[in-house]
């Protein structure tokens, strides 16, 4: 269960989706029997829309599927993969489960924080990079795994992960 | 090819569900065409045919059980479904949750073979006359959402999918549907509220999903490999998969995830019931501990199943009912193996903190006993235990599970805690006792 909670800080305006997303979200609903089903993929394209998911968007989504905004909370606080706050163009995710664990993983977790001078659910200033920990992401035969945004790097050993985010601090 | 999967190797004998992985371009429908692919579902709709009922008697005849942990027989589970639903639609829900620490089979089956896997849905809606099938697949494979889509456009645009399906009067629709990060929608009941749009709390039983599951509807929710089983069950009879494994009662080709210190690690096709040490150490497996060191403990079925010592992996079959003689489980069939140098109180502090995390919070002893179970073991190994500690772990774990809430997670929490506290007490003791590991090297400690 997840114990993000919104960053009420970070709210803005309410924001109507993008009429591609609107697209989307008219296709998905042609999917289920009912609207709130298809409550999680619509979620998904909030995120993918604006990177994160505010108290705004979620009203939103919420408004679009005549579902209670506490509901929509509901869901959004026991998920972990909705990003309730805006998280960095990088977000580094260490698998630290039992075979990563076994392989090491908490010392790459500990040099990349090291590095890049975070905590882990922290982002740094230049809003390049957020690191957090996640539960196993079944590459346990290529232990530890790490994802970056949604793409796998594994195994990870301590000079792959230099190089990738010597790479990415270049990155525009 | 964005997850390269060059260590997941399976001998050449007896590859049925892996055949085609290494394949060239082995996620296309052309060359699964090309290979033989969706013939079971031409055999079953056209010229003729099988009706559903003889599709679902050759699934029971065959042995086969669920490949997602519970190891229930499929075609019995199919048979639930009431013969009258009043009107109500079926469904048909392809678990694709994978979570359970340890286990990667149906990810490397989903990225590298999806029109198995499609395949195997199709024919298990036809079997109990579902027309909406949905495959939960778990948030964070991606690119494993984005090869299925593609895939079931793919089928759609040569008429495996849809209306009429291949001249018959049989129509179906299947959707991916991407979970969002929670280890409890796994467990079916968790899986059907999420599907539903809801927090993933399971579901008290009875009513069981095939009377009343997803949109209060009769429900089917099958695990990956089980649902890749039927295609060649359908292609090569019952009587050939009900000869691969040890005995009647476990049968069939099965995918085995190995990872942990071993010089090999990776998904293994053999028939069920492969000895385990065979696993570890066989030329054609795992090739034996990694830097020669022995063996503490092997978990044999993922996080939730006990973990066994190395005198009680000689002599156990990889199969359920091997397993379960020797008081654990085959669960997801995730081989989890530990050296002697790792101290076991941090691993099972590990398993603990997944678990508590993962609690879904529904019911007290589970969402109290989960944190509580990871701060004694925390504390045990921070060199900071009490010598009633030992006790107070295995009164918690038994006040936690065996019926005492509504879905089995609770059961699996307690599983590592218990069986090493009981297995290697000398082990903690000693770490209540002298306040540090009994192995030299200590293992880097979590950060949280």
């Amino acid at each position: 269960m997840s114990h993000t909670r919104y960053r009420t800080e970070e709210a803005g305006e309410p924001r109507p989706f993008p009429p591609e997303a609107r697209d989307r979200i008219e296709k998905l609903l042609r999917r289920y029997p009912t609207k709130q089903a298809a409550l999680l993929p619509v979620l998904w394209v909030a995120q993918e829309t604006w990177g994160w998911i505010s108290r705004e968007s979620a009203e939103e989504v919420a408004r679009l599927l005549d579902l209670p905004v506490s509901h929509v909370d509901g869901v959004l606080t026991f998920y972990t993969m909705y990003n309730l706050r805006p998280v960095g163009r990088n977000l580094l995710q260490f698998c630290t489960s039992i075979s990563c664990h076994l392989a090491g993983a908490e010392k790459l977790v500990e040099r990349c924080g090291k590095r890049l001078g975070i905590a882990l659910e922290q982002t740094t200033s230049d809003g390049r990079f957020t690191m957090v920990e996640v539960e196993c992401i079944a590459g346990c035969d290529r232990a530890p795994s790490v994802m970056i945004n949604d793409v796998y790097h594994e195994p990870m050993d301590e000079k792959k992960l230099d190089a990738l985010l010597d790479r990415l601090s270049k990155d525009a | 090819m964005l997850s390269s999967t060059g260590s997941r190797r399976t001998p050449e004998v007896e590859r049925v569900l892996t055949a085609r992985i290494g394949r060239k371009d082995s996620r296309s429908i052309d060359t699964y065409l090309a290979d033989g692919g969706y013939a079971a579902w031409k055999k079953v709709l056209t010229g003729g045919g099988w009706t559903p009922q003889q599709l679902t008697e050759e699934v029971k005849k065959s042995g086969l059980r669920g490949r997602g942990g519970a190891g229930f027989p499929t075609g019995m589970k199919w048979g639930f479904i009431p013969k009258d639903t009043k009107g109500k639609p079926i469904y048909l829900l392809c678990n694709a949750d994978e979570s359970e620490p340890g286990t990667f089979k149906d990810r490397l089956l989903m990225e590298e073979d999806p029109h198995q896997v499609i395949e195997g849905i199709l024919l298990s809606s036809y079997a109990i006359a579902c027309r909406d099938a949905y495959l939960y697949i778990r948030g964070e494979f991606y690119e494993g959402a984005r090869i299925l889509n593609r895939a079931v456009e793919e089928a759609y645009a040569k008429g495996f999918l849809g209306e009429k399906i291949l001249g018959s009067s049989y129509a179906l629709d299947l959707t991916i549907h991407r979970g969002a990060g929670a280890y409890i929608c796994g467990e079916e009941t968790g899986l059907i509220e999420s599907l539903e749009g809801k927090r993933g709390q399971p579901r008290i039983k009875p009513p069981f999903p095939a009377v009343s599951g997803v949109f209060n509807c009769p429900t089917i929710v099958n695990n990956v490999e089980t649902l890749a089983c039927v295609v060649h069950i359908v292609n090569r009879g019952a009587d050939w998969f009900a000869k691969i494994g040890r005995n009647e009662k476990n049968t069939g080709p099965k995918l085995y995830c190995l990872s942990g210190h071993v010089n090999r690690p990776g998904v293994y096709e053999a028939a069920m019931g492969l000895p385990l040490k065979e696993l570890i150490f066989g030329q054609e497996y795992g090739r034996g501990m990694k830097d020669g060191r022995g063996i503490k403990a092997v978990i044999p079925g993922g996080a939730s199943a006990n973990m066994l010592t190395a005198a009680e992996i000689e002599d156990c079959p990889l199969d359920f009912d091997g397993v379960a003689a020797k008081g654990s489980m085959l669960g997801s069939a995730a081989i989890i193996v530990i050296n002697e140098d790792t101290c076991i109180v941090d691993a099972a502090r590990n398993l603990s903190k997944f678990f508590s995390h993962e609690s879904c919070g529904q019911c007290t002893p589970c969402r109290e006993g989960t944190p509580w179970l990871y701060k004694v073991l925390d504390r045990i190994e921070s060199g900071e235990g009490r010598a009633e500690d030992l006790d107070l772990l295995e009164r918690i774990c038994n006040q936690m599970a065996n019926g005492m809430t509504i879905c089995v997670f609770a059961d699996a929490a307690i599983a590592p805690p218990l069986s090493s506290v009981r297995k290697f007490r000398e082990e903690y003791r000693h770490h209540v006792e002298q306040k540090r590991c009994l192995v030299g090297a200590k293992t880097e400690m979590a950060t949280a």
